[in-house]
């Protein structure tokens, strides 16, 4: 592994080491790049990780206090922690499910499909799925997604034999054990999968694909990665032209640092990355840099999602196996006569008990609580992950008092749901509950949102300068040598499962560094 | 195991699961039969009848019959740990106590006496700073997990390759279009 000096100028810094982050550190390193990752989190490992859902979260989970306003349930439920993201290298890889879906055409052009919805901030990519598709297939051939590559499907478990039957019952076409990113068979130098139920928890056997265990490592063997774990970025500087010169930085050993940079890419996830861009303001960019279209931090979507779980007369053992190897796609179309834009897909999804009992129905206490949770063996469940609307007042902002232990201004997350979002959620929650009685369920449960696993758009892609952040390559308009490099760059939510785009997106974005490093434009 | 610090994540108190490891592991609970009459276990910080007071408390928020004691009593012995960490938690379960105490003793009350003296604080810190450790430690306990039909941690079996993952019968197979057959 690399040790760059901390007055090397010729190093690509980056911010965070997940799907972004720790993927275009592997490509640009492949390249011969030389690249320092700022990881504010812990490095863990498979061996490290726990069967057990609250150890595992206060091991892998961001838990630096955030808070949150607007109307979203989870403002109510869990007022700070509106994420259930990661801190720890690897990123959200290490807690994410797998599904690998690709976004389809008509969800790159948002704006001329869903036109005229009252305060929807909707706008077109820059990207086409044409454009894209090259690159998709690369990301799939790295996670090694079930059912691309000749990579047969993962055996479906209890959880997806309920959706099965009840799908097929109600007449959808497309149901499945999903585009996973976990091997069904060993690949890669990993296993295939143990059937564990415990993907949220960070994966033991290293059948899911993660940044961790995959990219992170395999830079590392170039000699070319200089990974700096438990290294909190706190500000990005630039100089006299407006060019971002190095990133401040808490690392291990205490006091802050600068590490120069001949161009960083911020990978920090949908919250972090505009926070840190905010708090990156000086006199040239009062705003917070790369802000002049003032787009940093708004347009924040986190997919209309909840969940449904049905009761059954029988035994299901939900959380046996795979969490989200079952998917029903026949919703994510579009299709306005269902009175909404935008789609949605169902995929299984299960709790071990303890998280089944503090998310089922937060807050709730009782016997007729304790009740429905004697249930559980006897439940299925699946999640509702829908396209919701971008809005300009859905917006990470600084707090403006509350600061970190770094003395920054925290974040917060302000989020209303749009009425197309709760058209949406009130109709999957319908189509859900069908799947389920159709098979017999005495008794079927709306869950309410969880915090977000999937935050995006908060530096998006824009054509115009004026309408986003950064461009089609996640460069920012405004500094040529500063780029997205996570899921805040999407310009609208699609109904996908974001990652396989976010690491889509950074193979296409290393080759473009690459060739403006050569072409001496960075 | 060290312990871990309590984040409060607002309506959710995070609490380690060291915490019900540690517990279990010094030899509170040994076995079904001993959890069946677990008694109060040693308490740092609160009085015997501040304990007797938060288990009846504990007992009436997530009441389960096929539950023993010894989940509900783990969660006042880990509030005492807490209180034995943070002053301010200590004063905050001894006021809360002695406010349900006041009108009458709450262990004295019947279950509908309990529910809705309950009801009336379930807004307040002390009643979610309970209910959140309860949540925690009440359903990561072996007991619960045997009483309620959860299988806990499977990398130690094996997962469940081998173990069950699609043994439901009661319903058809899918075709193997849909779900192929493991490796």
């Amino acid at each position: 592994m690399a040790a760059y000096d901390l007055n090397d100028d010729s190093v690509i810094v980056i911010i965070g080491s997940g799907a972004g982050g720790g993927t275009l550190a592997n490509e640009l390193c492949q390249k011969g790049h030389k690249v320092v990752v700022l990881e504010a989190g812990q490095r863990q490992s498979s061996t490290l990780f726990h069967n057990e859902e609250w150890f595992a979260f206060n091991q892998l989970a961001w838990l630096d206090k955030r808070t949150t306003s607007g109307n979203w349930r989870v403002a109510r439920d869990f007022p700070n922690l509106p994420a259930w993201i990661c801190k720890t290298v690897g990123g959200t890889t290490v807690h994410w499910a797998g599904a690998s879906l690709r976004l389809q055409e008509h969800e790159f052009a948002a704006k001329t499909h869903y036109s005229g919805i009252n305060g929807a901030n909707l706008l077109d990519w820059p990207l086409t799925l044409a454009e894209l598709e090259p690159y998709y297939a690369k990301a799939e051939y790295k996670m090694g997604v079930t059912r691309t590559n000749d990579i047969p499907g993962l055996p479906g478990n209890n959880n997806f034999k309920v959706m099965y039957n009840g799908a097929t019952r109600v007449g959808y076409k497309t149901v499945h054990t999903g585009r996973m990113a976990i091997n069904s068979r060993p690949r890669d130098g990993r296993s295939s999968c143990w059937q564990l139920g415990f993907c949220f928890q960070g994966c033991k056997s290293g059948a899911k694909w993660s940044t961790l265990y995959t990219e992170i490592p395999a830079a590392e063997k170039t000699g070319k990665l200089d990974l700096r774990p438990e290294s909190m970025a706190m500000q990005i500087q630039h100089d006299a032209y407006g060019r971002a010169t190095g990133v401040l930085y808490a690392g291990k050993s205490g006091g802050p640092q600068f590490q120069k940079a001949r161009a960083v890419c911020v990978a920090a996830n949908s919250i972090e990355t505009p926070r840190l861009l905010l708090n990156s303001h000086s006199t040239t960019f009062p705003n917070g840099l790369a802000n002049s279209s003032g787009q940093v931090g708004r347009n924040y979507m986190r997919h209309t999602t909840g969940s449904v779980f049905g009761v059954f007369k029988k035994p299901v053992h939900m959380y046996r196996g795979t969490v989200m190897a079952g998917i029903i796609q026949d919703e994510a179309i579009y299709d306005t006569k269902r009175g909404f834009a935008g789609g949605f897909e169902m995929e299984t999804i299960s709790l071990g008990l303890p998280f089944t009992a503090a998310f089922l129905n937060p807050g709730a206490w009782g016997a007729q609580y304790t009740e429905l949770l004697e249930t559980f063996p006897n439940m299925a469940g699946m999640w509702i992950v829908g396209e919701d609307m971008p809005q300009e007042s859905n917006a990470v902002t600084l707090h403006p008092s509350e600061k970190d232990q770094f003395g920054l201004p925290i974040p917060n997350v302000h989020y209303d749901d749009h009425a197309n979002d709760l058209a949406m959620r009130s109709y999957a929650f319908k189509r859900g509950a069908a799947v389920y009685d159709a098979v017999g369920a005495t008794r079927t449960v709306e869950v309410p949102p969880y915090p977000s696993t999937h935050n995006l758009g908060t530096c998006r892609q824009s054509d115009k300068a004026s309408d986003g952040v950064c461009n089609k390559w996640g460069q920012t308009h405004d500094i040529n040598n500063l780029f997205i490099s996570d899921g805040s760059q999407f310009t609208t939510s699609a109904a996908e499962n974001p990652t396989l785009t976010i690491v889509t997106l950074a193979i296409r974005q290393a080759d473009y560094i690459s060739d403006q490093c050569a072409k001496r434009n960075l | 195991m060290k312990r871990r610090e309590f984040i409060k994540t607002g309506a959710m108190v995070v609490v380690g699961t060291a915490a019900v490891a540690t517990g279990v592991a010094s030899g509170l609970i040994h076995d079904a039969a001993a959890a069946e009459q677990a008694a109060m276990p040693k308490l740092a910080v609160l009085k015997p009848d501040e304990a007797q007071t938060l288990f009846s408390v504990t007992r009436t928020i997530f009441p389960h019959a096929k539950i023993g004691d010894a989940p509900y009593w783990q969660t006042v012995a880990d509030l005492d740990a807490a209180a034995k960490t943070e002053p301010s938690v200590a004063q905050m379960l001894r006021d809360g106590v002695e406010k349900l105490n006041a009108p009458a003793k709450f262990s004295d009350l019947d279950h509908a006496g309990k529910v809705a003296t309950l009801k009336a604080i379930e807004e307040t810190p002390f009643f979610q700073k309970v209910r959140g450790a309860e949540l925690q430690t009440l359903y990561s306990h072996p007991d619960t997990f045997k009483a309620l039909g959860y299988e806990g941690p499977a990398y130690q079996h094996g997962g469940y390759i081998h173990r069950g993952f699609n043994d439901l019968d009661w319903l058809p197979n899918p075709p193997e279009s849909a779900s192929p057959k493991p490796a």
